[in-house]
């Protein structure tokens, strides 16, 4: 992959690592005795890998100009083998905390292994990890193929990438050795939010620079969606992250917020990352890889348009649902409420616009698992889009919080839309990449589809029943007047759910395993083939890269 | 290169737009979806125009039913006060005694009780209030502070060793080992004298012999000469068959030798008087259930 950097931008990128190499020097040794000393050595251990790689390949032969005909793709296939991995990891670590949730002795006695812990390395795996890095290898291959222009140079993709996987290790190391500022979805430090703010921008820039160079006259849709995504996803994560390190030699940091108003602006963020990190960039992967596989126009322009500016215009406002019946002021409720329930219409629109693009390819949905994944995709997006506003609704939300139904909501939405979708858009994309034909094998694909359905069906039912006895039997009155329950009664209720989440957990987990089997062996089989196997559409008016 | 075809399967127009092979229908935005959107924005505006909805500078729009967050939960609180009233007020007068011969308020003294006791005694006691290691067992009669319905109604109002309550009940047992008050063969000899007040053969006639005038000189004066125990310090009877920390040679020396320091919390500040009352009643009944 170094091969294809032109020399002037592997000396660049030896620059780069040299410079983070000495950041993490920095940190490590002003960091002594502080938890920032730790992430100092990882990121100088980082910075020599990094480093390392660039430099074994850096007296490769320089790349020739015909490179500037063809779309730049390697950052895209090194994106989706990671999100793979982060995929195993982060589902690995979430069925873990699952049994933990059902057996709460299995933590060795020791810190790290505590749920409080444990949890966020599986939440930031997974979103950020997994769901991340497939957003941004996507993006990359998607934007050139409708802009029909290349990447405008070939080290930001890089950088972007290397970064951001870099503040997910940060992310995930610093959750087991203590580190977080607490605020769910935002939990890492000062110094790794600065790091993905230096990457996010670089990604932004990078996105518009190759829309500017585009050679289509109009933006398409799924565009509009990563775009949303950047740009929306840079504001929130600044926003909520402002904070005043306690000294820049330590990893504590104090939020700029305080009380009910730090309360609101997290769970605008938290929300809005639901709305633009795991909807917007997905409904981009969908609008592009959908009609793709299924070999069909997309049904409605004018649907796209008014779902796209539903979505973005509505979303921004549903935040303060989070905080139904708390210190929030009422009349903040009551707009975040409204909002959501208005969100409904557009979250249709764009599910069903899916769905009708599928009309007149119900049978390859049949028979493709492929595209059956992504049908699915967009039917669960669908599903827990209107359980999301019926859950917003101020009367629901108060059976409904601090329940597993959240829960449930939450991984109808990660598991049957964000996870499917990927999937689906992977095994397109996968022989595309590496040009072959088709998948190493079918059965595997087949295989995987079914093990995701029945993962998030038992997941999804456990957690739905658990939810709603659980929020019943925290308000059940028996006839004096007084709870009929005690709090500890609904936790021996819920054991046999939490055991069936878990298995279903574990079904799910075991998808991208064999997924990660199969794109490794499509791999190898390209090698055999040499990528004869398919050439893609010619680049034909390719504006010239750098 | 934009030209419009016409799609053969929904007989739809193309925008003429191609993204790398991906058209698009120029498919109208269906009606209901329109009509939806109407009655979603019906919705909200109804609901702005009920309820507080939107920021004005320092105020906010207070709506047409003049709702507040807090006026809402008053009057929860007031309705379930009302509901509660006429059980909570008669045993708020009556005696614990009384209540516990009224069939009708003991029924809803166990089921008012039991949540109350899960939420807040059963993380040491036990949700079986069986206690363990450590945390007394509330069913089986043998009280460290006294079983009548004054006593244990006291205890739960004041704790145990509880520093934040002034009037707590104290009582500490002495490190006898690690304070070096006693050797290792006194301790030992005492350790078996202790288990031979409930089992006679713990130990030889000498042991037990050397073992009497130590606790003589030393445990008697809280555990009573005959070593009885006493309420009046919280010293457990040391005769019986109870034993809050173990009764097995390694724990009674562990406890001999560190000493022990018991806590209960007060709570006085945390239940109310009535559902205070309503726990004593039900742990009380728990022994007579137990007998």
């Amino acid at each position: 992959m170094i091969s294809g950097l032109t020399l002037g931008e592997r000396q660049t990128a030896v620059c780069l690592s040299l410079a983070l190499l000495v950041l993490g020097v920095i940190f490590a040794g002003a960091g002594q005795g502080d938890p920032l000393g730790v992430h100092g050595f990882i990121i100088a251990a980082y910075a020599v890998v990094v480093m390392g790689a660039v430099i074994t390949g850096y007296y490769a032969p320089a790349p020739g100009a015909d490179r500037l005909t063809q779309y730049y793709d390697d950052p895209t296939k090194f994106g989706i083998i990671v999100a793979m991995l982060w995929a195993i990891f982060g589902m690995f670590v979430g069925d873990w905390v699952a049994w933990l949730l059902a057996y709460p002795d299995m933590t060795f006695d020791a810190a790290w292994a505590s749920f409080g812990r444990l949890r966020p390395v599986h939440t930031t795996g997974v979103i950020f990890g997994f769901g991340g890095n497939a957003l941004i290898a996507t993006s990359y291959h998607v934007v050139q193929r409708t802009s029909r222009a290349r990447l405008p140079d070939q080290l930001s993709p890089w950088v972007v990438l290397i970064g951001y996987n870099l503040f997910c290790l940060l992310a995930v190391s610093g959750y087991l050795i203590g580190i977080t500022q607490s605020k769910e979805y935002a939990e890492p430090e000062w110094y790794a939010d600065i790091l993905l703010v230096i990457v996010w921008v670089t990604y932004f820039l990078l996105y518009i620079r190759t829309l500017a160079r585009r050679q289509e006259p109009h933006i398409y849709v799924a565009n509009w969606y990563y775009m949303a995504f950047i740009l929306v996803v840079a504001v929130l994560h600044i926003v909520n992250n402002l904070a005043v390190p306690v000294s820049l030699t330590e990893a504590k940091s104090y939020s700029l917020f305080a009380g009910v108003q730090d309360a609101m602006t997290q769970w605008w963020y938290g929300h809005n990352a639901v709305a633009f990190f795991l909807t917007a960039g997905f409904l981009g992967m969908m609008y592009y890889y959908l009609p793709k596989r299924a070999g069909r126009p997309i049904y409605s322009y004018r649907m796209s348009i008014v779902g796209f500016w539903g979505i973005t215009f509505f979303y921004m406002w549903a935040g303060s649902h989070h905080l139904h019946y708390t210190a929030l002021p009422l009349w903040v409720q009551n707009l975040g409420m409204t909002f959501s329930v208005m969100l409904l219409v557009p979250s249709w629109i764009a599910a069903g616009n899916a769905l009708m693009t599928l009309n007149g390819a119900w049978t390859r949905v049949r028979d493709d698992a492929t595209l059956r994944f992504m049908a699915m995709a967009a039917v669960f997006y669908g599903l827990s889009t209107f359980e999301g506003s019926f859950m917003a609704i101020r009367p629901v939300n108060s059976l409904s919080h601090y329940t597993d139904w959240t829960i449930g909501h939450v991984h109808a939405g990660t598991l049957g839309w964000v996870s499917m979708i990927v999937f689906g858009t992977f095994y397109s994309l996968v022989p595309w990449m590496w040009k072959v034909e088709r998948m190493y094998s079918r059965k595997l694909v087949e295989w995987h589809f079914w093990l995701a359905m029945a993962g998030t069906l038992i997941y999804v039912f456990a957690m739905w029943n658990s939810g709603i006895i659980q929020g019943l039997m925290w308000r059940t009155y028996n006839d004096g007047g007084t709870l009929a329950y005690s709090f500890v009664d609904s936790l021996v209720a819920m054991h046999p759910y939490y055991i069936a989440r878990a298995v279903g957990g574990f079904l799910f987990f075991l998808g991208p395993v064999i997924g990660l089997y199969n794109i490794l062996m499509t791999i190898r089989l390209s090698r055999e083939t040499a990528g004869t196997g398919i050439a893609e559409m010619p680049v034909v008016a390719l504006k010239a890269g750098e | 290169m934009s030209v419009e075809k016409r799609d053969p399967h929904t007989g739809y127009l193309t925008t003429g737009h191609d993204w790398n092979g991906i058209e698009e229908l120029n498919t109208p935005v269906p009606k209901v979806i329109y009509i939806c959107l109407g009655l979603a924005f019906a919705f909200a505006l109804i609901y702005w125009l009920l309820m507080p909805a939107f920021p004005l500078g320092l105020t906010y729009t207070k709506g047409l039913l003049g709702v507040s967050q807090h006026s809402l939960i008053d009057a929860d609180l007031q309705q379930a006060q009302t509901d509660q009233q006429t059980v909570t007020s008669k045993i708020a007068t009556l005696s614990v005694d009384e209540v516990r011969a009224d069939a009708g308020l003991m029924h809803y003294v166990r089921a008012t009780a039991v949540p109350i006791f899960g939420d807040n005694c059963a993380a040491c006691h036990g949700i079986d209030a069986k206690g363990g290691p450590g945390y007394p067992n509330l069913t089986d009669n043998s009280w460290l502070w006294g079983g009548d319905a004054d006593a244990v109604l006291e205890t739960l109002r004041v704790g145990v060793n509880d520093e934040q309550h002034d009037d707590t009940r104290v009582s500490q047992m002495l490190a006898f080992g690690r304070d070096g008050m006693l050797d290792r063969n006194a301790l030992l000899s005492v350790v078996t004298y202790v288990q031979s007040l409930s089992k006679p053969d713990a130990g030889t006639v000498e042991a037990i012999g050397a073992g009497r005038e130590v606790f003589a000189a030393n445990c008697a004066s809280c555990h009573g000469e005959k070593g009885a125990g006493s309420i009046e310090l919280g010293a457990p009877d040391l005769t019986d068959s109870v034993w809050l920390y173990g009764g097995d040679t390694q724990s009674v020396f562990n406890t001999v030798y560190n000493g022990r320091t018991g806590v209960m919390p007060s709570w006085e500040a945390r239940l109310s008087d009535v559902d205070r009352k309503i726990l004593a009643t039900y742990v009380l009944s728990l022994g007579e259930a137990g007998q």
